[in-house]
């Protein structure tokens, strides 16, 4: 490039750094933009994809009737169920594993779910400090869904709609 | 007074370890402070909220920091040289705090009041390279050593320049203590006695080098995170780790603090009738390192090959050449230049 004085003068009087300072400084004083997070939280889609969570019949049964079709759908292989007869007769899971570490979070199982049994609730604050604490198992997916049974409800009643 | 080895040599001995343990605590205590500032202000010029939870505004953070750095696990990679590993980020906390021992605070607040204060600053921080090559290269892996051989040549092309600039503050004032740099810029016209007015193009050029030398923004090419991941610190650890961290913001901060004492006037008062003391000389860092915290935010980084061009084409050229203008200035009596 050809010697210019003006890019000299440019240069030596720092014009670049001035320029990007002062419009540093003013940022400096704006409002920020950043959710405080754990204290504040964005909105939620009735679609957001979270935690599971298996659901339970306002009586208190349990939805699943052992079909195996989110295990079958589900692209990561993350689910397993063992399913046999109960004492009356009806088709239920003995076992009911999700392993979360597997899981991506697509939603097919709750789509594939013929009964709205298995669903992805809208909670994603589950990090937990051991990997096994991820393995989920029935009696904690029940749990999940007894916990969030309300939001959940309310996420589907207001998705139902569009589907 | 009796003489003997208690009154000769106990005594002072043990005031003078005193005074460390004081400026070091100090030092200490006032870098976690620092370090929340430095990353409060990085966060306010991208519009975040940044550090807010631990203590009021977050002020606590560091110490929370500080917390999880010593408790977790210290790994040695495999190939590593283990006595070197080690030792480097001892050589680079330890180096950048001995420094302080020449920085005068206030009026005869200095743990060692030498004659040749600027010097052994020099001769120190030159050695602080030391921390950085031997880390990178005890540290067997590819990134590091690339991030060694890069600060090597940064700080030592920096050096450079830094010693001219501060050449032309010598000859204004005719001694390499620190002390009497200070007292050499008490003037009639408070802020306007200070070396930063008649030796105003170095002054700049020395915040810059400062910056190099530090291996702060836009000059960090050693750590460059999109390039070397975090270069000599790839592979420390829990509490090496934060002996390099520390000294980096020691070193920092020392260089905020020859700021003030060579250009800045020290502890005195900016305004002719206000007290002088220690707070001049605090606020006026704090200052400093504010605008290192700036500068952080707003400049993107340099270019390896700009970076040694600025500092061997640029800056050395420029400050050989202020130093012959400052003697010539100082020799036929201008004011401002001549002050001993």
């Amino acid at each position: 490039m050809a010697f210019s004085y003006a890019r000299a003068a440019h240069y030596f009087v720092l014009a670049d750094f001035i320029a990007g300072f002062r419009l540093g400084f003013k940022y400096f004083f704006k409002p920020k933009k950043t959710l405080n997070y754990p204290f504040e939280k964005g909105p939620l889609s009735p679609r957001f994809r979270g935690e599971h969570a298996l659901r339970r019949y306002p009586n208190g049964e349990e939805r699943c009737i052992a079909c195996k079709l989110c295990e079958a759908i589900c692209p990561a292989q993350a689910i397993t169920i063992e399913a046999e007869p109960r004492e009356d007769g009806s088709r239920r899971t003995t076992r009911y594993d999700i392993d979360m570490t597997k899981c991506i979070y697509c939603g097919f199982c709750q789509e594939a779910c013929p009964v709205d049994a298995i669903v992805e609730g809208p909670n994603f604050e589950f990090a937990t400090e051991t990997r096994e604490e991820l393995f989920y198992n029935k009696d904690k997916l029940l749990a999940n869904g007894d916990r969030w049974e309300r939001e959940i409800a309310r996420n589907l009643e207001l998705d139902a709609p569009y589907r | 007074m009796e003489t003997g080895f208690w009154s000769d040599y106990g005594l002072p001995g043990l005031l003078i370890l005193l005074q460390c343990l004081v400026v070091t605590v100090c030092l200490l205590v006032s870098l976690a402070f620092l370090l929340w500032m430095d990353r409060k202000v990085w966060g306010a010029v991208q519009l975040r909220k940044s550090i807010n939870v631990v203590g009021p505004f977050g002020l606590l953070q560091s110490f929370a920091d500080f917390l999880k750095f010593a408790m977790k696990e210290i790994v040695v990679p495999a190939g590593a040289d283990k006595t070197v590993f080690f030792l480097a980020p001892l050589i680079s906390f330890v180096l950048a705090t001995i420094a302080w021992a020449v920085i005068p605070f206030n009026a005869g607040w200095v743990v060692s009041d030498i004659n040749v204060g600027i010097l052994f600053i020099f001769a120190v921080s030159s050695l602080e390279v030391y921390g950085v090559i031997m880390g990178g290269w005890a540290s067997n892996s590819k990134y590091p050593f690339l991030g060694g051989l890069r600060s090597a040549a940064q700080m030592i092309s920096y050096e450079v320049s830094i010693g001219l600039i501060i050449v032309g503050v010598l000859i204004s004032t005719g001694s390499l203590n620190l002390t009497a740099i200070v007292e050499a810029q008490r003037g009639a016209y408070g802020m306007f006695s200070w070396y930063w007015l008649p030796h105003f193009p170095v002054m700049i050029m020395f915040f810059i080098s400062a910056l190099a030398e530090t291996n702060r923004p836009p000059f960090d090419l050693p750590e460059a995170e999109s390039e070397l991941v975090a270069g000599y610190q790839v592979e420390y650890s829990s509490t090496p780790y934060l002996l390099f961290m520390i000294g980096e913001y020691m070193a920092i901060t020392l260089m905020c603090a020859l700021m003030t004492t060579l250009f800045f006037g020290g502890w005195l008062s900016p305004i002719p009738g206000l007290p002088d003391g220690v707070f001049w000389f605090v606020l006026k860092a704090v200052f400093f390192f504010f605008m290192f915290a700036m500068v952080k935010a707003v400049v993107p980084r340099f270019r390896y090959d700009q970076l040694m061009r600025i500092g061997w084409k640029v800056f050395l050229p420029l400050s050989l050449a202020w130093v012959v203008i400052a003697a010539g200035l100082a020799q036929y009596g201008v004011p401002g230049y001549a002050r001993w």
